[in-house]
């Protein structure tokens, strides 16, 4: 029984603002998607793009300042703390760097008893064994149980994150960079292993990473952030193959890459200039005018609305008034 | 004949922890002309940066401990020189870039003040008046295409972006005119966008200065724009070298081949599973080629024996039994 | 790999195998807890291994008066004909107890009301946990003992109290340190995410990140506690003789230097013994339990 268009989260024009001694951070400023069942929704963006204060934000570590986050229809538009404790079972994340998310002063047996205890999954006697079959879920052997975190590699330790995040038996899952401190042969291990692991057990997935060719592999949709707010969103390859935000293009085109195909791939070399303003610091207009090729006088006064260019393909920019 | 710039000869590196010796340069051998672009490519604990704190004697020296092995800089033994020679080759023949640009520069000083004092280290016996040390400084920040360098030598790190602040050690490696540049992993804590601009301005830069450069990575996209030759690295021990296009069109060791495939692509199908297995345990390293428990084509001799380079055409080595005769 | 069959007793003695390596990398680690394991046994067994047990109550020989060190008596006595060795043995014993007991009773409620204030940062239970906090450490603590011991009847236990109610904010400020930078970390918002309670996340989470400082200060402070207890006694306003306090023997010989020197030397030198060797053991801990990337 899978209901294929079951919409399982919603977020519409959410934003988060941080107030600092430096002036108000517009980390998220006016994001709006959905994510159905069993897809892998890509948010890919630089720092400063607001795209893990998204993550932070559904899941609850920091409240909206405006905005809605619907779960399968309910408002959870609010901190963890005022969340029911039933909705943390349906919703988990698994942190960028593995060195931190995992205590160090705690066993492995010890994490990932955590989520099996506050949710009342299984009974004391029980509990052992079900640490062994979320070890055995990860491909991680049973002995692994009594050792610390730093005692085991960053590729393991982020297995054991990938297990915590599974304890509860979640429906939705937020990756935020899980594999970016990691090198290029676990990632494979990991990536695969959350394939497989959202065919399993149903799961959709928010997956944020900077690393474009690695979204390209992993997502159905990709979202591309800059300075809190989404510039284009597009099913994976349409994205790749007709890039038409600027930003978008001009990212693609830096991506290093190790084979010819790729490079005729690429779309042709923008070269980026400038730095990544501050999100303090917003440019007026459109965010990304003063980096942008093609900006006309239209870019530095108005910012621009989202468009749909084609069937699912949506576009921030000035440059593409076609409806 | 010159002497070659480098030559890192069968170089045995170990660390005393809990438990025993880390063995972990297990026989490195690297060799450098000048003017060249080379790049070190490896993942993490294979042992590149312990090679360039070797060669830049800078290992701390309890726990770390060398084995055996020569590190060739002009035709001289790094290893056995004395403290006055090491200072010289720190100071004028070598330099470094390190990964994290902001752990590479001290919050509390300025950022003239630590390139001037930089370019002041370096000069060694020559006295470089106070002026002309700021003079260079404002050259170094204008080499590395930084706007507004006046504001900028006032300015403490905390108070400009990533970039800027890799730029700034960029600045301060080349200010110091070294004949080689050893880059860590130079762009890794950088944006894309940013990382792009970042290394085309040093590759601007060392053709200019004609810097031989020594970059290393565990990023294979980056190698294949940037180095005009590579060396693989595995478990403290090169795999395999050849000229940067060669290496891409014809990988040989398996290793290689498994990294390649690894990499997400922006063309074909999904991502392959990569290199089973983990990295060994130093403490216990396997016997003969390192990386036979993880390789699929494995015989019998790969365990008995270290596969030393078969030449497989022109400068392509590899370090592998496959390849023999 | 670990082999089949491991039990939890051998996982148990390989952890403490290694906290022994670390603690043992300073040669001076070793030192320290030498010395402080032969400061309390000398402590505890004192009636059995000082020569004269006796003298460390109400006990006067003028005939063995003021005589200087000699192989019957090591450390020389003091102006009443006692042996002072035996004495500084039995002093090592209100030494160690005063330590024992300030830290006993500040340290508890230093350390919870530092991880409380931390993990709530922000809110109104941190500004009014660290504002008492600062009010406290203003304080300076001898000072306060003093003055307490004045108005009160100068004792061993009045000292103690005012040193302990100086003590606990130190505590309180270090560990909010720590607590309110570690709030952050992502295994802390993984707990709370997943739904644990604050308590839990508090005491189970963040608390064992900070015994690395805490026990490191406790046995820096035993070395403080004892000094001012010695201190205080000095002036009078601790132990009141005939208890043979460290401090008090300092005390009663100051009059007598440079002739009858040993008076105060050797308890003077039995201070700093104590304390030296309390300051290396804590050097030790800190390494012992520093968490570290293999």
């Amino acid at each position: 029984m899978i209901f294929l268009t079951e919409e399982i989260v919603t977020v519409k024009d959410l934003k988060k603002y941080f107030i600092t001694k430096q002036g108000t951070v517009k980390a998220v400023d006016g994001v709006s998607f959905s994510l159905m069942k069993r897809e892998t929704l890509g948010l890919v963006g630089e720092s400063g793009s607001g795209k893990s204060t998204v993550a932070y934000v559904i899941m609850g570590i920091y409240p909206p300042t405006a905005g809605r986050i619907l779960f399968r229809g309910k408002d959870i538009s609010r901190e963890a703390g005022r969340r029911p404790t039933a909705m943390k079972k349906e919703i988990q994340i698994v942190f960028q760097d593995p060195g931190s998310s995992l205590n160090p002063r705690k066993t492995i047996k010890q994490i990932l008893e955590l989520p099996l205890k506050v949710h009342h999954i299984s009974t004391n006697e029980g509990r052992t064994e079900q640490v062994l079959a979320l070890l055995e879920m990860v491909a991680l052997p049973g002995d692994y149980m009594y050792k610390y975190p730093l005692a085991i590699g960053g590729g393991e330790r982020q297995m054991v994150a990938i297990a915590r995040a599974l304890a509860t038996n979640p429906s939705f899952v937020v990756l935020d960079e899980p594999t970016s401190a990691l090198d290029v042969s676990v990632q494979a291990k990991i990536i695969n292993l959350l394939i497989q692991l959202q065919q399993e057990f149903n799961l959709t997935y928010l997956f944020i990473t900077h690393d474009l060719s690695l979204m390209r592999n992993v997502a159905s949709r990709v979202a591309i952030m800059y300075l809190g707010k989404i510039c284009e969103v597009a099913p994976t390859v349409e994205f790749f193959q007709n890039p038409l935000h600027p930003y978008t293009k001009m990212l693609l085109s830096s991506i290093p890459v190790i084979s010819k195909e790729e490079e005729k791939f690429k779309p042709k070399k923008i070269v980026s200039r400038g730095e990544i303003p501050s999100p303090v610091n917003v440019p007026p207009g459109c965010s990304f005018h003063l980096r942008c090729p093609e900006k006309r006088e239209i870019c530095s006064q108005v910012d621009p609305t989202m468009v749909e260019a084609h069937e699912g393909h949506l576009v921030r920019c000035h440059m593409l008034p076609e409806a | 004949m010159a002497a070659r710039l480098l030559e890192i000869r069968d170089l045995h590196v170990g660390f005393d922890v809990y438990g025993g010796t880390l063995k972990v340069l297990n026989g490195v051998n690297l060799t450098m002309e000048e003017g060249e672009k080379v790049g070190l490519v490896g993942e993490t604990g294979c042992g590149k940066t312990t090679t360039a704190k070797s060669t830049l004697s800078i290992l701390p020296m309890p726990p770390a401990r060398i084995f055996k092995g020569e590190i060739f800089f002009n035709g001289e033994d790094i290893l056995k020189m004395g403290q006055r020679e090491i200072r010289m080759v720190q100071a004028q023949g070598i330099s470094m870039i390190f990964q994290d640009p902001t752990a590479a520069l001290n919050p509390v000083f300025t950022i003239g003040e630590q390139l001037m004092d930089a370019i002041k280290y370096s000069s060694f016996r020559d006295r470089v008046s106070k002026k002309e040390r700021r003079e260079r400084a404002l050259q170094a920040l204008r080499d590395v295409a930084l706007p507004d360098t006046e504001r900028i030598l006032e300015n403490y790190p905390i108070q400009l972006s990533g970039g800027m602040r890799q730029r700034i050690c960029i600045a301060m490696a080349l200010a110091t005119e070294s004949q080689l540049l050893i880059a860590d992993e130079p762009t890794t804590s950088l944006d894309v966008t940013i990382q792009d601009q970042v290394l085309r301005l040093l590759g601007a830069l060392v053709k200019e200065k004609e810097t031989s450069t020594i970059l290393i990575t565990h990023s294979l996209g980056i190698v294949r724009e940037w180095t005009e030759r590579v060396y693989v690295m595995y478990a403290g021990a090169m795999v395999e070298t050849a000229s940067t296009e060669e290496l891409f069109s014809r990988p040989l060791h398996p290793y290689t081949k498994g990294l390649m495939k690894a990499v997400p692509k922006l063309t074909g199908e999904g991502i392959a599973e990569g290199v089973s297995g983990r990295i060994p345990d130093y403490l216990r390293p396997p016997t003969g080629c390192r990386f036979h428990p993880r390789c699929p084509h494995r015989m019998s001799t790969c365990e008995a024996e270290r596969p030393p380079f078969f030449t497989e055409g022109g400068d392509h080595q590899v370090a592998c039994f496959l390849y023999k005769g | 790999m670990e082999p089949a069959g491991t039990t939890e007793l051998t996982r148990k003695w390989k952890k403490i195998k290694k906290a022994w390596y670390k603690f043992s990398r300073n040669p001076l680690s070793i030192v320290g807890s030498i010395t402080v394991l032969v400061v309390i046994f000398l402590a505890i067994f004192a009636p059995f291994v000082a020569p004269y047990p006796e003298h460390a109550g109400s006990f006067v020989n003028f005939s063995e008066a003021s005589k200087p060190p000699s192989l019957r008596n090591p450390f020389g006595n003091d102006t009443i004909g006692r042996d002072i060795l035996s004495r500084v043995f039995f002093g090592f014993r209100f030494s160690l107890i005063m330590g024992l007991v300030v830290l006993l009773i500040a340290v508890p409620p230093g350390v919870t009301l530092g991880l409380l204030a931390g993990y709530m940062q922000g809110t109104w239970i941190d500004k009014i946990i660290m504002r008492i906090t600062d009010i406290f450490v203003s304080v300076p603590a001898l000072v306060l003992a003093i003055a307490v011991c004045s108005v009160l009847t100068p004792s061993v236990f009045n000292a103690m109290m005012a040193v302990t109610l100086m003590w606990w904010p130190w505590y309180c400020r270090m560990v909010y340190g720590v607590a309110s930078s570690l709030k952050n970390e992502f295994f802390v918002q993984s707990a709370e995410v997943t739904g644990a309670g604050k308590l839990y996340i508090i005491f189970r989470e963040i608390l064992p990140n900070c015994y690395g400082p805490i026990f490191t200060k406790i046995s820096l402070d035993m070395g403080w506690v004892i000094l001012i207890g010695s201190s205080l006694s000095f002036v009078g306003l601790g132990a009141q003789p005939p208890t043979p306090d460290l401090g008090t023997m300092v005390a009663d010989g100051a009059k007598y230097i440079p002739d009858q020197w040993w008076i105060s030397v050797f308890p003077a030198f039995a201070i700093m013994f104590v304390v030296l060797g309390f300051n290396l053991l804590g050097d030790g801990i800190r390494d012992m339990l520093a968490v570290e990337e293999v």
